[in-house]
């Protein structure tokens, strides 16, 4: 029988096993092959919160989902396609996912009786109709691993161990990808030790001839490379584009950057990735705790380097006074606030995007800080760089607002040209003739930036209210009202870049309002909207303080102004709130990013209601 | 020409004037707003008179502070400072000492700012070894906030939050320091200008951690706290002044001695013992610096001053550096490089 070969313009596929099994790696792989190949992506890891959950439980399930396509695609997918179940585990916890007429791939070696109700099955679902309506296909992976390692010498649990290569070999068969990338990568992961490496190679290929060879699989997919913008592209994700975009600004702005922070989900691969490229004049201080990290990058600062800190929201309830001293001694500071679920511990490996208002008003006194938020893993190399810009231009503390999804959800990046990049050199204060600690700048009302050991600019700073120009502490009400005002007027007058519209038709009536990284399920929603012939323009905001200058005006210009964000409608209250605009908020806490399903549903009612 | 020349090494990197400076050029034009009677103007005296003799340039010179009385301390030291927050004093200064050798900082602290809300800040910064001078005034109150308890006050110590008497046993903060591995502690007590400044300068000379004790009395909510070492009599009974490499005799005419007993240490008379029984100090020893540091009770019955322990030991800032520079000369910084990464594919248009 020959195998019949379909053409297909996107497929989702989603790898879901044990936290052990390998998943992560399985479905990084396969995105390699993926980019490699030309395709445009989108990736979403989601694992537990704990490191080694029991074996085989729900809480244990780890997946890694992956969107490619023959063109531009903005969001990881809402639903798999084709998932891959390594257990009974990772079969109860995805399949609700997998629509009607789905690929699903079961590593049947796992579903014992024992497995199976651990996880509450009390039949097998292999063997009864319970998955019908997929187009399922069981496969011996852990015993067909263990039979193409025999001659290799490997005991049978560490042959088994490569059965997710099994599986990654498999689907790479089924969806024609290339895989000399793979075997490199594992020769090259694995060089220390070449018996296991050659067991995983191995391993993969079994899994590709088991397709070629058996009759199981009578279809195969192809998916075209995708048209994509002229360039050079990297796959990347959230938390490494953030470092390089932290790494880019110290070249632009010439300046060293110090980065102290406490190890926290999701924000801590920004340390990781940073603490490696010390050449770059960055150095990476792990400190005691949250505040110590902040401390240290505002004393950095001080002393004239660009001072960084990195969390997620409980790190930035304990950074906030130093947020605040930062606001008052006006120095440059970049806080990164990796966004989870909360409150509390909350979900720490899970997304949300709640921190706004903590971002806007965490703090005591009239404490306003500029914040940026991207919108795609890609894009926080460009937002990381703009908040850069804000701080050392403007002398403040500035949030950047990443989240869970962003951070570790990854796609094709086009790598820009470094020269093209902006310049971000800063000037420091040298002129003891007309220096005072806080006169400002009249464009920016910046104070000037003094570091200690120049001569003849010695002063103090610190918490206590400053005296206008003079920065001596001052008591005085008049003053303190002046200094309050001249403190938010600087923030309000930030150079942000107008909000763009995305109306291709340019006769919407409905505007959908987002931020952060709702941007992928939120654009594509409005795609599928408009190819039901329901108009809907879309806005999407990288910068929540201050807004840009052309959103009033944006937002009168609809009917109806609809803001779906993962939280209850934080947004949304600031743009009731500053623009008196009746902003109807779609919310959805669950830690996982919204569908473009769901969106699609949301916006298509809100555009029906409008027109009725 | 900067103080390596010197040859000192706690200020290695921080550029040196010849002009001649006075104690005059360190006072700032702010107007001093510390109570009347406060220790903490004796301390600002010695070390305003103390920073001359060191021929740094002022401006390479950095005060960073806490929140409380002694916080205040920055604002009148014609050099740069910051007074920033409540125990934050040492983050802050770790991060400006990580990024500038060229700097000696200095960090101003008091007993609650530095041993409670501070604690944590304290003594991972000492452990670390950044190279900070950290002055912790100990008046064993809180000043600021009017009369509170603080965590070097005396068991049972009947204050405003604590009618009935403090439950809290105190820190001995020499003895917290040492435990937290610090490289360098002295004491010194407010009221002597030579044991301070003598306890300042070898702090200064010293690469890594300096944490200095000093005994400040506050005259309006803890008076008298440390009376005892200053009434002439009572003082030469109870001050155990150490000296590196020198037996450890105290008193008028040095009658008392300390020498050892079971794993610690005790306080004899000289007449009593063989000399070859007397101590000699030896601040490279950790378990004798810990042991001196046991001989000074809460009660003051006696004090340890001088310096307890000195050790040679990697600063963070210095070994952070390193680490950079040697990256710099392993791996040029090429962004474009970076960016790219191993993994890229080309579209063509």
């Amino acid at each position: 029988m020959s195998t019949e070969t379909r053409k297909l313009d996107r497929v989702v596929i989603r790898f879901a096993g044990d936290s052990g099994d390998g998943m992560q790696l399985t479905g990084d792989r396969f995105t390699s092959e993926a980019a490699a190949f030309g395709n445009d992506l989108a990736t979403q890891p989601n694992f537990p919160a704990e490191i080694r959950a029991p074996q085989g439980t729900l809480p244990g399930v780890s997946s890694f989902q992956l969107h490619f396509a023959d063109y531009d695609i903005l969001t990881p997918g809402d639903r798999p396609d084709v998932l891959v179940a390594m257990n009974p585990a990772a079969l109860k916890a995805n399949v609700v996912d997998l629509p009607d007429g789905g690929i699903l791939i079961v590593n049947t070696d796992e579903f014992t009786k024992r497995n199976l109700t651990k996880v509450g099955y009390d039949a097998n679902p292999l063997e009864d109709e319970s998955l019908e309506r997929f187009q399922v296909h069981k496969v011996a992976m852990a015993t067909l691993t263990i039979g193409a390692l025999e001659n290799t010498g490997l005991g049978k649990k560490d042959a088994e161990r490569a059965k997710n290569m099994f599986a990654l070999g498999l689907l790479s068969w089924m969806y024609h990808r290339p895989t000399e990338g793979t075997e490199r990568f594992l020769r090259e992961k694995f060089a220390k030790k070449p018996d296991i490496a050659e067991a995983n190679v191995l391993a993969f290929r079994a899994g590709w001839n088991y397709g070629e060879t058996t009759e199981a699989f009578a279809v195969t997919y192809e998916v075209a490379p995708a048209k994509l913008n002229v360039g050079t592209y990297r796959q990347i994700t959230g938390n490494t584009a953030t470092a390089y975009g932290i790494v880019a600004a110290a070249q632009r702005s010439k300046l060293p950057v110090v980065l102290g922070t406490y190890p926290i989900t999701p924000a801590s691969d920004i340390l990781h990735e940073l603490s490696k490229h010390k050449n770059f004049d960055i150095t990476t201080v792990q400190a005691e705790d949250e505040i110590a990290g902040i401390g240290i990058a505002l004393g950095a600062s001080y002393g004239g380097a660009l001072g960084v800190t990195s969390t997620s929201g409980p790190g930035i309830a304990l950074k906030s006074e130093t947020i605040g001293l930062a606001v008052m001694t006006e120095l440059p500071l970049l806080v990164i606030d990796v966004q989870r679920g909360g409150p509390s511990t909350g979900l720490p490996t899970k997304t949300e995007q709640a921190d706004l208002l903590q971002a806007m008003f965490g703090r005591n006194g009239e404490s306003p800080v500029p914040v940026v938020a991207p919108r795609s893993p890609s894009d926080c190399f460009d937002a990381v760089l703009d908040a850069c810009r804000i701080a050392l231009k403007y002398r403040t503390p500035v949030l950047f607002l990443s989240d869970g999804a962003v951070a570790n959800g990854s796609e094709p990046w086009l790598i820009p040209d470094v020269d093209a990049l902006p310049d971000l050199t800063v000037e420091f204060a040298t002129d003891p003739e007309t220096f005072q600690p806080y006169a400002r700048d009249p464009e920016t009302l910046a104070r000037p930036w003094a570091v200690p050991g120049t001569p003849g600019l010695q002063h103090r700073i610190g918490g206590l209210e400053k005296q206008d120009v003079t920065g001596n502490i001052s008591y005085d009400p008049e003053n303190h009202d002046k200094m309050v005002r001249l403190r938010q007027a600087k923030i309000d007058g930030i150079d942000v870049p107008d909000v763009e519209v995305e109306d291709p038709d340019g006769n919407a009536r409905v505007l959908v309002v987002g931020w952060g990284s709702s941007y992928g399920p939120i654009g594509a929603a409005a795609r599928r909207v408009r190819k039901l012939g329901l108009p809907v323009a879309h806005a999407h905001l990288r910068h929540l303080n201050p807004f840009p200058k052309n959103l009033g005006e944006v937002l009168s210009r609809y009917d109806k102004v609809i803001v779906p964000e993962m939280n209850l409608g934080q947004l949304a209250l600031l743009l009731r709130a500053k623009y008196l605009v009746d902003a109807v908020s779609y919310t959805k806490v669950q830690g996982l990013p919204f569908k473009a399903e769901e969106l699609q549903d949301v916006l298509a009612d809100v555009i029906k209601g409008v027109s009725a | 020409m900067t103080a390596i020349d010197l040859g000192i090494p706690g200020l290695t990197g921080v550029p040196t004037t010849d002009e001649k400076q006075t104690a005059k050029d360190y006072k700032s034009d702010q107007e001093v707003r510390w109570c009347p009677g406060c220790g903490d103007y004796v301390v600002l005296n010695a070390v305003q008179s103390f920073l001359p003799s060191l021929g740094l340039k002022r401006e390479n010179i950095v005060f960073v502070s806490g929140i409380g009385c002694s916080s205040r301390f920055p604002y009148y030291m014609n050099t740069y400072g910051m007074h920033s927050i409540h125990g934050r004093a040492p983050a802050i200064a770790t991060g400006l000492a990580v990024s500038r050798p060229d700097l000696s900082v200095w960090v101003v602290t008091g007993d609650g700012d530095a041993l409670s809300i501070g604690g944590n800040h304290l003594i991972h910064t000492l452990r670390r070894n950044v190279n900070l001078k950290i002055l912790l005034f100990n008046n064993r109150i809180y000043g600021l906030t009017k009369g509170q308890y603080s965590p070097t006050s005396e068991e049972g110590k009947v204050t405003k939050s604590t009618p009935a008497g403090s439950l809290d046993h105190p820190f001995n903060p020499v003895s917290l320091a040492l435990g937290a591995e610090a490289s360098f502690v002295g004491r010194a007590i407010d009221s002597d200008r030579a044991g301070l400044t003598s306890v300042l300068r070898q702090a200064a000379e010293h690469r890594g951690s300096a944490l200095v004790e000093i005994y400040q009395n506050c005259p309006i909510f803890n008076d008298g706290a440390f009376d005892v070492l200053k009434d002439a009599d009572e003082a030469q009974r109870r001050i155990i002044n150490v000296v590196d490499g020198e037996p450890i005799r105290f008193g008028r005419e040095g009658e008392y001695c300390v020498v050892r007993e079971g794993f610690g240490l005790a306080v004899a008379k000289s007449a009593d013992v063989d000399a070859s029984e007397i101590v000699v100090h030896d601040a490279s020893d950790l378990n004798l610096s810990f042991a001196l540091s046991r001989l000074s009770t809460q009660d003051l019955t006696h004090t340890v001053t001088g310096v307890f322990r000195r050790a040679d030991r990697a600063t963070y800032d210095d070994s952070a550096r390193a680490q950079v520079s040697e990256a710099k000369a392993a791996k040029p910084a090429d962004l474009a490089k970076l960016l790219h990464g191993k993994d890229t594919w080309t579209v063509v248009g």
